[in-house]
């Protein structure tokens, strides 16, 4: 039979090329595993609520009133629904957001984005723009619009964390870009150096490459780590020496598991430098109803933020997200309570903080027990997950386990990890789907699982790795590097 | 605005050139022949400001050539703002994204909104009170209500908590609640806020599946089932793979519904038209198919697949069984992959058309999965549900290998899942209520009530404008649109042309001005060089019908005694 369109070897080279580590080789053998009966615990994907983690209630609430508007012509609806949900399905239900089965405007429904727009200025202390924000499917689909517009083919390089959350590079390689990497370093609690990000960007130009954009992720995945706002101050002024767009995964923002260093972000930082940076350099920020203590991950909710980029080029993105019509109504309505949480005073204030808290406390609990978990095994160290929502371990494996993972044709930390998944049904995923220096290893799992669980899980954990470091550690000891 | 065909870009190219002195600064001087010459895809670099539309091709004319006579002549001043050295400037912008259009949002879209902002200001402002949105198939936008069943379960579905008080039962129905419980079962922990397997929730993808075969009387396969945010994201995903450069072809009709001249556009493809045959009321021609093709490859272009929508988009054309097993022998020996937009498969407004897939239809003449690869798409947006917020929909591929399956999810992968409300609501539309079920007359009663509402409506509007001086329309046998021909007067061309824009789009515009109808000139579509049209929705309510067709009426008769030559 002839070639047809559609056979391997005629397909698009760029989707070839795009990897996706958080869902590959690893989280497939899961399933199968889990098809057969076994028990599989998944920590390869910020799933929240996948894990166990409970639904704001309020957020809930109102979402299921606009979705069966005629509950509020029942006069029984106040025995099931809160009247401040109602009234907030009101406000959602009336004319100027025309609930939720209608396309909203491309870039979002107007309201929402002016409260968007309230929330920003709250948190930053500056005023945003409502017409500069613009509602998505969640951050992934906003950082692809905003990599779209930025790529033009091969020649453009966009700066991306190693170890990076693979969305950039999928991305990047879907659109035919070039990643240039930037190493964190895992010695200064995965620290940003601009050293470093000047080596990487003049390495790039030597090799013909327009690096146009650096983005940066903050609280980090998959390394847990929050930015200092010196150390934000240095990227802004590196961005605006470079001529770079600097864009800004702030997801995370809501998920800090420590008191010294809190979420800033990188816009309140650009503004506080004053002029001539806050007028000129380019910033897009993305923030998502995902993660947090809302954890709203099936919702596909999201925004980002643009600052100082020019009206024409505002104008083009807008064309490109009126292909695809309008962002998700509930995912916009999700963001817009997330924005606008009940206040104090309000009848579902108290469960709202409580609820909220609840979840905060015990993530910032998990992620003392993992880390600590992690550091007390043989081989294996960790820095403390300070915000987000992962651990990311280094493995320091054998050369002997090295040499076993070739001769199965294994990347080592894969096969660490298909080991582990094995043996303990941990579903992880391996560091090289992340980057990572030549001749380390890491695996990054998620501090998802439930609390109460979380001790046996870390058990099950040693007594995995300390049988794997037997079997492949020279009864010499192995060296600590 | 786009023109698909050579000679009419060249006129327009023409047209710029001549127009050139009239502009405040030159950005370059225009040497059309140079340009021609061009690599198509120049090194853009912010010293080389280019015109989006002085850079083309001859290659380029069979494409959705970038050209946009309503925003000619730029000034480049306006370019050379204070952003000039900023990375992000629309000189070095991804010249792909520069060059799609998008017009069922465009200009005169925006004109509008200007409008409504004027009436919510000062109400006298116009000669009309409101702004009625015809430009878009967005049913609920213009108060169709949604199906009381199905946000029942939604609701249901969002908030679980509620499904075991008893309270609940007051206020929802018995099935929506029994319907709520299995969908729930079907999510692992019943998490509707968690993303799922990135190609949509198993047991939802089999309810669709069930609901595929009930439909065609053939069986579909869960795992041939990826559900999306809608059906744009879908056609994305297919442009994405087949599109490897400029080289790759994908054959679409003439009219077409925009989001495929875009997201060829997008993804750096090239748009090989057909043009559909309005004397025969929209019909394809297998003959114009053919001749299509040829051209496009003695132009070196590999066409890979074929673009059909039926319903039609916006020609409201229902296909005949004959005519879809011709198209489905035609992509089978062309070695074609068949695209097929089915959203508007629930919107059938004759009695002697009916929907047939074309998953049905190879099926029935006997080709399988080896024979001929097939993606059909469907969404919650249209049909009588009208869920356009929920962004749902799903493509069922099917006729690939299990390697290029696996790439396929790897893309969905990316971004990780659809949404979970729009998922749901995809198993819903696809298996609602049946005989016997506590909720099965009031959702007939609401389904019949919408599709034969939309039927009347669709009559009325297409005799009005038929009734009209020079206007010829087609009748909408299906989907959500009528797309009258208007023969304009020559001094109406004069005029537009005078005005910088295109004849429809100056008819379109002044019909906004005068009325507050918001249409889709028939540019943004692609049509016969030298005919001119508009797209309008049949979806404002039914009490508004007579007023649009009075003041459509009024309009028309004072634009032709104006205009009349």
């Amino acid at each position: 039979m002839s070639s047809k369109p559609l056979d391997y070897e005629n397909l698009n080279k760029n989707v070839k090329e795009c990897q996706y580590a958080v869902r590959g080789e690893l989280y497939l053998r899961a399933s199968e595993l889990q098809k057969e009966g076994k028990k599989i615990i998944f920590t390869n994907v910020g799933n929240p609520h996948a894990l166990g983690q409970k639904p704001l209630t309020f957020p809930r609430q109102v979402i299921a009133l606009c979705q069966a508007p005629f509950l509020l012509d029942d006069p029984n609806v106040g025995l099931v629904f809160p009247a401040d949900a109602i009234a907030r399905a009101k406000h959602f239900l009336s004319n100027d957001y025309q609930g939720l089965g209608a396309y909203s405007d491309s870039r979002g429904i107007p309201g929402v984005r002016k409260e968007v727009a309230e929330f920003i200025e709250r948190r930053d202390g500056y005023p945003s723009d409502p017409e500069l924000i613009y509602l998505t499917d969640g951050a992934s689909k906003g950082v692809m619009q905003i990599l779209n517009a930025i790529i033009r083919g091969e020649g453009d390089g966009v700066l991306v964390p190693v170890p990076q959350y693979p969305l950039y590079s999928a991305t990047i390689s879907l659109l035919g870009g070039t990643l240039v990497p930037y190493y964190l370093e895992e010695t200064a609690n995965w620290g940003l150096d601009v050293n470093n990000l000047r080596q990487s960007v003049a390495q790039a130009r030597y090799k013909g490459i327009t690096v146009r954009a650096m983005a940066i992720i903050n609280p980090g995945n998959p390394t847990g780590q929050c930015l200092s706002e010196a150390n934000l101050k240095d990227v802004v002024k590196f961005c605006y020496q470079e001529n770079l767009v600097l864009l800004g995964d702030e997801v995370y923002q809501q998920n800090i598991y420590q008191d010294e260093r809190t979420f800033i972000s990188a816009r309140k930082v650009l503004m506080d430098m004053g002029p001539p940076i806050n007028k000129e350099l380019q910033l897009v920020s993305f923030h998502t109803v995902s993660k947090g203590y809302w954890g709203e991950c099936g919702q596909r909710g999201g925004y980002f933020e643009m600052t100082n980029i020019p009206p024409k080029s505002v104008e083009e993105i807008y064309k490109v997200a009126s292909i695809a019509l309008s962002p998700n109504v509930p995912g916009q309505i999700f963001m817009g309570l997330m924005v606008n949480p009940p206040k104090p005073g309000d009848i579902s204030y108290e469960r709202y903080v409580r609820e909220s808290k609840a979840v905060l406390e015990s993530l910032r609990k998990r992620a003392h027990i993992m880390t600590d978990g992690f550091n007390s095994c043989r081989n294996v160290v960790c820095n403390f997950t300070e915000g987000a929502m992962y651990s990311f371990p280094q493995i320091r494996l054998p050369p002997k386990a090295i040499e076993a993972a070739k001769k199965a044709g294994k990347v080592p930390d894969v096969f660490y990890c298909l080991k582990l998944l094995e043996a303990t049904g941990i579903s992880t995923v391996p560091g090289s789907g992340f980057g990572q220096k030549e001749g380390v290893f890491h695996l990054r799992t998620t501090i998802l699982p439930a609390e109460e669980d979380m001790p046996a899980i870390m058990a099950s954990f040693k007594k995995f790795n300390d049988e794997f470091m037997e079997q492949y550690e020279d009864h010499k000891g192995y060296s600590r590097m | 605005m786009r023109r698909f065909v050579a000679d009419k870009t060249r006129n327009l190219v023409r047209r710029a050139s001549t127009c050139s002195p009239t502009c405040p600064v030159s950005p370059r001087p225009h040497h059309p022949p140079s340009l021609l010459s061009q690599p198509t895809s120049p090194p853009f670099s912010s010293s080389s400001p280019s015109h989006p539309s002085s850079i083309t091709s001859p290659l380029r004319f069979l494409t959705a050539a970038a050209l946009h006579p309503l925003s000619f002549p730029a000034s480049p001043n306006s370019m050379a703002s204070n952003y000039s050295t900023t990375p992000v400037t629309l000189q070095s912008v991804n010249p792909k994204v520069l060059k799609c259009e998008y017009a069922v949002r465009g200009e005169i879209v925006t004109l509008a909104q200007k409008l409504e902002q004027d009436l919510k200001q000062n109400p006298d402002s116009h000669p009309f009170d409101e702004i009625i949105y015809c430009n878009i198939g967005n049913p609920q936008s213009l108060g169709q209500q949604p199906i009381t069943f199905f946000r029942e379960v939604l609701a249901l579905c969002d908030h679980p908590a509620i499904l075991d008080r008893s309270e609940t039962q007051g206020l929802f129905s018995a099935d929506a609640i029994e319907r709520a419980f299995q969908i729930l079962d079907q999510i692992p922990g019943r998490a509707t806020g968690a993303y799922s397997h990135s190609q949509g929730i198993k047991g939802l993808r089999e309810t669709i599946a069930a609901g595929i075969a009930e439909r065609d009387g053939f069986p579909a396969d869960p795992n041939d089932i990826f559900l999306t945010d809608g059906a744009s994201p879908a056609v994305h995903m297919m442009m994405q793979l087949l599109i490897r450069s400029e080289k790759d072809g994908i054959l679409c009709p003439i009219p077409q519904y925009p989001l495929y001249s875009a997201s060829i556009a997008l993804h750096g493809g090239t748009l090989v038209p057909y043009y559909l045959d309005e004397a025969t009321g929209w019909g394809l021609e297998i003959s114009e198919l053919k001749k299509q093709l040829e051209t496009a490859k003695s132009n070196g272009v590999c066409v890979r697949a074929l673009v059909v929508i039926n319903p039609g988009n916006p020609t409201g054309q229902v296909l005949a069984e004959d005519n879809q097993r011709e198209i489905v022998e035609f992509c089978k020996n062309e070695g074609l992959v068949l695209l097929a937009d089915e959203v508007y498969q629930e919107n059938i407004y004759v009695p002697d058309k009916q929907f047939h897939s074309f998953k049905k239809v190879s099926r029935s003449m006997g080709y399988g999965e080896k024979n001929i690869s097939l993606v059909s798409f469907q969404s919650v947006s249209k049909g009588y549900y009208g869920e356009c917020g929920k962004r749902g929909g799903y493509m069922e591929v099917t006729g690939f290998s299990p390697e290029i399956r696996e790439q396929i999810y790897k893309v969905a992968s990316v971004n990780l899942c659809s949404n979970i409300s729009g998922q749901i609501l995809a198993s819903l539309v696809m298996n609602p209520p049946k005989v016997g079920d506590e909720s099965y007359e009031s959702y007939t009663g609401e389904k019949d009530g919408i599709l034969s509402s939309l039927a009347k409506r669709a009559k009325t509007l297409e005799d009005a404008l038929n009734s009209l001086e020079g206007v010829t329309c087609n009748r909408a046998e299906g989907a959500m649109y009528l797309f009258p021909r208007i023969d304009l007067p020559h001094k109406a061309i004069k005029s537009a042309e005078a005005a910088k824009t295109a004849p429809d789009a100056f008819y379109a515009r002044r019909l906004l001005d005068a009325t507050g109808v918001v249409v889709v000139p028939g540019s943004g579509f692609g049509q016969v060089p030298g005919t001119w049209h508009f797209r309008c929705t049949i979806l404002p309510q039914e009490d508004k019908i007579p007023a649009i067709v009075s003041r459509l009426t009024e309009f028309h008769k004072k634009f032709m005694d104006e205009f009349r030559d």
